[in-house]
């Protein structure tokens, strides 16, 4: 292991702040002309160990080399080697493309003709030629995220550093993305990639997975995948409602970890056990269970003590909504402009009662515009949205009694405790008195809430933040439940435990309509609408929608694979 | 191999600032429209000097000496003058802050005026809650007072009761306008203001928009990253202090005896204190908000109250004159006031350049201290 | 609906008590210019420095010298003895008054001729400077008096002069009053306009949107809670005036109050205005700032508003901080009636109606 490029022994950090440390002991190696995936929960270390490498921290013991070098005492001889794109792409928004390439050009000493072909290469590989007189804050979530990838280039690095690279962009740009970095290890650029998507870590060469500051696991991805061979089933063909059927599933001892998928239900069963009765778990006489590839994911659940149940506390505490006839949600014909450019252009669908409907879409597609008008927020230029049957644009404060509104990054007053925002959220909602004590109460048990109740959201994990998102959301019993973008970079653990509360919430009969990203989040949807400029480009079952885009060659897309068809499907369309 | 100061690194950073300034609205509105409108407001709206003071008269003496002394107090140019009401009503009107103070002849006044053994009082009320106005209703009221006794004694042929005049002059603005002195001083508040807001926010910008860590993790030194913060927004400052200069000369008026080359190098010792002011509170805080709380009780509270720019620092208590000797404002509020009046008188002007170069050293390398090359 | 406000207003204040940096900001200036301004802000001018040129060795003259120095206005005296050095002293700023006798001063004194002296002042620090002036003739009165009594005359004529409200024209009686209009008016514009900002900033602004609340509703949520930090920092200082500075409270506190209640209306109009075309805290701290500063200078505070050129009075008339301050100091200093009050609570009427009114408008129209 000589040759390693990174070695990291037994390093720990322990910030001034906290008494439990970011990393806790941490030994590793990087090698070079490889790509490393650092993978591991939210508040699990990956960003305090990338800022460690790129010597902007220092660890309070152990020992770091890159490339040679002490991060700290050669941090100037080490930046010469090093390219590093810190989580938001560390750009300057108000300086154009062009602008921002020649800032870190001129830091990194790239002048003359090297500069000018350096240019030219990293515009041709990211596309970017066209948008150089750009400003970086006008620029698409991917295009940013491109072009901090070639800023961080520059100077031709030994070891690019790149800090969650994935969040917030959509499917088709970190496709682009990784063909980008494949092609820098073919040039011998040794890559360290943090991430919280799973599939991404799959394609690495390495991962590093950590959770909690401590290291789980350092190897190939698949020799993780490999512990969990043929323990992955689908259950197919179901009868009746699959959302019953994953809670009883994940009941049983057998069963580790399950998801939804389009109409049938993914399992992985724990080391050993034996494969399930689908008669006793009632999937119906067709049912069958069909064994399918482990994924990464299974293995990182498994590694972290698997998945979290299948029981919705909340949906149990939830009085059934009844006596729904009308369609809960309605579009008609939306339409809003924003000068000229339509942001949304005649989006028609209905939402069913008791059905959860998402709205999948690219960056700046238009589904954010589209969402915030159906519950409220903004008002549309022409056409209706109707919320249980009532116009939002005449009585939306009756309305809005009825539905909750998750916000996107999990809004809530940063500077109030936990227990102050309950209370808020109730309070506002028009729950007082016995009552609101007795529904407070509820939220805390249900949601674990009891060990935070004077702590700041702010300080809170990502996941305790969503959880009292959610608890907030919901305390009023709203009809509806409006959740944008819900799970943004929360890792898969808590990710599912969120869909169990959706699932459980929707079987008692609420409304619930989801914007989101994440692919193996829209199989949880019974319906969805694919936003593309500002119009719906295809809608159906998640199902409908893989069909749409399987082909010969390719029989069995997944989610991701059908959403890339679709929306090049289009823009191949409106370029012809 | 790496040096201190590249200066491609460093030009390249100051482009990358003096961009952002350009393309910031916000900055541009700091430096160049706020600093003409509160120029404007110092100069139209802080005028200390009582033109035409609000006062009453309360004639309870008709008499041909009561409305002569009436006369005089009609004639004086600093005077604007209510009569016709009774002394209740005018007591109201006092209070109603419609009068500034009145003047009471009363009853008996001619009476006494006649007898020799006796002294005819006049009656000079003020309204206290102003102590300045009622300073000047006591001196412009003592002034007619002076100049009636005089004629009455010319009148009637006697040795004037005054036999001492005192003569008052101006050394440098002649004319006493309050104007000639405060719009100086103001400069110097609106330039703390600038300087200190201006920069107070930048760092702190950068820290939150997650900019900051992509610079660290270039081979940008601590000496390239703080002058790149200085250079630009030092530009920025001296073209707002040229701009105060020229908007007092040439619109308002205001005479300029000094050296334009004088005022700039004081000037740029005085934004060097102000603006490593800000960025030390930028630095230091990391926080666009709290900056810009901190930058407003740090900067503008003190050059205000404690800068002797309105209010005199030796009348103050020692304890906070002590304290004046820690604030750049209060030695440019004198190095500029003199530079306009006074021309270039050099005692001043080198020992209020040396105090500033302390300080502008004290702050800028407090700040480079501040300055860390890491994330914590 | 009145509960949901309830709530609203008491996580508007949780928010702005909840932890310590906050607490600070909201007490910190207060005390600071409590503690600072009634000492720091005076134009009175005391332990100044006078200087002498003194030509003449008469004993009128140094007679006179002698109850300059004594003035509470001059603890220094410099003496002069050249043009030259007269020169210098007020050039460096050394001597705020120079005052020169000439050669025949005490002979012309003494034989009951026209006597006359110079006082050369300081034109950068003019009103000071005047009002030295004042001290010195004040001095000179009195000599010229004693000497007509020393002669067995009777004078003519007396002035005598009260300073009603405040008769020793103390300063403090002038600060403290005007601290009240000053403090509430920043923090009624921080806590509105930035919390809006805040709001926005955070993504909290949207979930208020999207809950049962209206608009107006929200408005009146973010107006109380100021409304009441902005009296309790009042009370803070009237207190403090009361008992610290002990400034005689002549009127009415009902009065007072009361006329609060419709200025900070008026502000949180103009907040909530600035809030409402303001995406982020910098700005709305930029509009506040931009609103804050002309507002105090304005306000009668520093010079009187009579001052101003007629349009400026005309302008001013926008300004609430202005007519507030007027009833403030009334109130506390001269006892000032309903009626008085009224005249300049009209104003401020007028202007919360326009300011509340647009920013409603501006609110729902952000929504579209």
């Amino acid at each position: 292991m000589s040759d390693a490029l990174v070695t990291i022994e037994s390093v720990q950090k322990i910030f001034t702040d906290s008494k439990k440390p970011a990393l806790d002991g941490i030994s590793a190696t990087i090698q070079p002309g490889r790509i490393t995936g650092l993978v591991g929960p939210d508040g699990a270390g990956k960003t305090t160990l990338i800022r460690l490498m790129a010597g902007l921290l220092a660890p309070t013991s152990g020992k770091i080399r890159v490339d040679g070098l002490d991060p700290i005492h050669d941090a100037a001889k080490l930046r010469e080697s090093i390219g590093y794109m810190p989580q938001k792409f560390g750009l300057y928004e108000d300086l154009s493309v062009q602008e921002n390439l020649e800032l870190h050009a001129d830091l990194r000493n790239v002048v003359g003709e090297e500069r000018s072909a350096t240019f030219k290469r990293l515009l041709d590989f990211t596309d970017l030629a066209r948008f150089t007189s750009r400003l970086a804050g006008k620029l698409s979530g991917g295009m940013k995220q491109k072009l901090g990838l070639a800023c961080a280039l520059l100077g031709q690095p030994r070891l690019l550093l790149l800090d969650e690279p994935g969040v917030g962009v959509d499917p088709i740009s970190r496709r682009e993305l990784w063909k980008m970095v494949q092609e820098l290890i073919d040039q011998g650029i040794t890559v360290v990639w943090s991430t919280a998507y799973l599939d991404e870590a799959e394609l690495c060469r390495d991962v590093l997975l950590m959770n909690e500051g401590k290291l789980v696991f350092y190897g190939k991805p698949s020799d993780m995948t490999s512990r969990i061979r043929e323990r992955s089933f689908q259950i197919r063909q179901i009868s009746g409602s699959r959302r019953q059927l994953l809670a009883r599933v994940l009941r049983s001892h057998e069963v580790m970890d399950g998801v939804i998928q389009g109409h049938n239900v993914r399992l992985v069963l724990r080391a050993g056990a034996a494969h399930p009765n689908l008669h006793d778990i009632n999937a119906g006489n067709q049912a069958e269970l069909m064994p399918v590839a482990p994924r990464f994911e299974d293995a990182f659940i498994e590694a972290l003590g698997g998945g979290p149940g299948g029981e919705s506390a909340l949906a149990q505490r939830l009085r059934p909504v009844t006596g729904e006839t009308n369609t809960a949600v309605e579009a008609v014909d939306l339409t809003k402009k924003f000068g000229d450019f339509a942001a949304t252009d005649h989006v028609n669908f209905t939402v069913k009662h008791g059905e959860i409907f998402g709205l999948l879409g690219p960056n700046g597609a238009g589904k954010s515009t589209t969402f915030r008008m159906m519950c409220g927020l903004l008002t549309p230029t022409s056409g209706t949205a109707r919320v249980m049957g009532i116009d939002l644009k005449t009585s939306a404060s009756q309305a809005r009694q009825k539905l909750g509104y998750m916000a996107q990054k999990f809004s809530l007053y940063g500077s109030l405790t936990v227990k102050q925002n309950l209370k808020f959220f109730s309070g506002v909602y028009g729950l007082r008195g016995e009552q609101q004590k007795l529904v407070v109460n509820e939220m805390i048990e249900v949601f674990k809430l009891q060990p935070f109740l004077d702590t700041a959201p702010n300080t809170l994990a990502l996941g305790f933040k969503q959880r009292l998102a959610l608890a907030c959301a919901v305390m009023h019993e709203p009809r509806i439940l409006f959740l944008d973008e819900p799970t943004s970079g929360v890792d898969p653990i808590t990710r599912r435990e969120f869909w169990t509360h959706i699932n459980g919430v929707v079987e008692k009969g609420v409304t619930v309509m989801v914007t989101t990203h994440f692919m193996d989040e829209a199989e949880y949807c019974d319906r969805i609408a694919l936003v593309f400029r500002g119009r719906i480009i295809a809608a159906g079952t998640p199902d409908q929608l893989k069909d749409q885009a399987s082909t010969p060659q390719h029989p069995d897309p997944s989610m991701e694979d059908a959403f890339i068809a679709l929306v090049q499907a289009q823009s191949n369309e409106a370029g012809s | 191999m790496n040096k201190i100061v590249s200066f491609r690194r460093l030009r390249a950073l100051c482009r990358k600032e003096t961009l952002q300034i350009l393309r910031d609205p916000s900055s541009n509105i700091i430096a160049f429209v706020l600093p003409v409108v509160l120029l404007f407001i110092f100069g139209y709206g802080i005028n200390l000097d009582s033109t035409a003071l609000r006062i009453g008269l309360v004639l309870e003496d008709t008499s041909p000496e009561a409305r002569h002394f009436a006369d005089n107090l009609y004639g004086s140019p600093y005077l604007q003058v209510t009569a016709g009401l009774t002394l209740t009503e005018m007591e109201q009107a006092m209070t109603a802050g419609k009068v500034r103070g009145f003047v009471v002849i009363p009853v008996d006044f001619a009476e006494k005026l006649k007898r020799p053994a006796d002294t005819a009082p006049l009656l000079v009320i003020t309204d206290g809650a102003e102590p300045n106005t009622a300073n000047f209703v006591q001196n412009y009221v003592r002034g007619v007072w002076n100049g009636w006794l005089l004629q009455r004694a010319v009148e009637r042929g006697e040795a004037p009761p005054a036999d001492i005049a005192i003569e008052s002059r101006f050394w440098f603005n002649s004319s006493a306008e309050s104007r000639n002195y405060i719009i100086p001083g103001s400069i110097t508040i609106i330039m703390t203001v600038i300087g200190t807001l201006l920069t107070s926010l930048v760092v702190a910008r950068e820290w939150e928009r997650g900019t900051m860590e992509a610079l660290l993790a270039s081979p940008v030194t601590r000496a390239e990253l703080l002058l790149s913060k200085l250079l630009p927004y030092y530009v920025l400052g001296i073209s707002s202090l040229f701009l105060c200069v020229g908007v007092s000369v040439f619109i308002l008026n205001i005479p300029f005896r000094g050296s334009l080359l004088v005022l700039w190098a004081i000037g740029t010792l005085f934004l060097g204190c102000s603006l490593g002011l800000g960025l030390l509170i930028s630095t230091v805080l990391r926080n666009q908000f709290n900056a810009a709380q901190a930058a407003l009780n740090a900067a503008f509270l003190p050059a205000l109250m404690l800068s002797g720019f309105i209010y005199e620092i030796r009348s103050m208590p020692v304890l906070i004159q002590a304290f004046t000797y820690l604030i750049p404002a209060r030695y440019f509020v004198t190095a500029i006031q003199t530079i306009f009046q006074a021309g270039n008188v050099w005692t001043v002007i080198l020992r209020s350049g040396l105090f500033l170069l302390l300080a502008a050293v004290f702050f800028i390398g407090l700040t480079a201290l501040k300055t860390r090359r890491r994330l914590e | 609906m009145f509960l949901r406000l309830a709530t609203l207003i008491i996580k508007e204040l949780q928010t702005l008590l909840q932890d310590k940096q906050s607490r600070v900001i909201l007490i910190m200036p207060v005390v600071l210019q409590l503690a600072l301004f009634p000492f720091a802000a005076t134009l009175e001018v005391t332990n100044n420095t006078l200087a002498v040129f003194n030509e003449d060795s008469g004993k009128e003259a140094l007679e006179l010298v002698q109850r300059f120095s004594q003035a509470q206005a001059f603890t220094e005296l410099i003496p002069l003895y050249s043009e030259a050095e007269v020169r210098d002293v007020l050039d460096n700023q050394q001597a705020l008054i120079v005052v020169r006798f000439p050669a025949d001063f005490s002979r012309n004194v003494a034989a009951g001729r026209a006597a006359r002296i110079q006082a050369l002042l300081d034109g950068r620090r003019s009103n000071s400077g005047q009002i030295a002036l004042g001290y010195v003739q004040q001095i000179l009165q009195a000599y010229i008096g004693e000497r007509l009594n020393d002669k067995q005359q009777v004078a003519l004529s007396n002035l005598i002069i009260r300073n009603q409200f405040n008769p020793n024209l103390d300063y403090v009686r002038h600060i403290v009053p005007g601290l009240v209009a000053i403090i509430t008016t920043i923090s009624t514009l921080i806590v509105t306009a930035l919390s809006v900002a805040r709001e926005r900033e955070q993504g909290t602004f949207d979930q208020l949107l999207a809950s049962p609340l209206t608009p107006g509703m929200v408005m009146v949520g973010k107006a109380i809670p100021a409304m009441l930090v902005a009296m309790v920092q009042a009370t803070i200082i009237l207190l403090a005036g009361i008992f610290i500075y002990r400034i005689p409270f002549a009127g009415s506190f009902g009065l007072l109050y009361a006329s609060m209640t419709f200025y900070i209306l008026a502000l949180a109009g103009f907040g909530l205005l600035i809030s409402s075309v303001c995406a982020t805290q910098q700005q709305a701290f930029l509009g506040v700032f931009s609103f804050v500063m002309p507002a105090i200078l304005l306000s009668g505070f520093v010079a009187p508003v009579e001052n101003m050129p007629t349009w400026l009075q005309y302008l001013d008339w926008l300004n609430p901080l202005r007519h507030f301050m007027i009833i403030v100091k009334g109130v506390f200093l001269k006892d000032m009636g309903l009626s008085a009050i009224l005249q300049n609570l009209w104003p401020l009427l007028v202007i919360a109606a326009g300011t509340l009114g647009v920013a409603n408008w501006m609110f729902r129209r952000r929504l579209e």
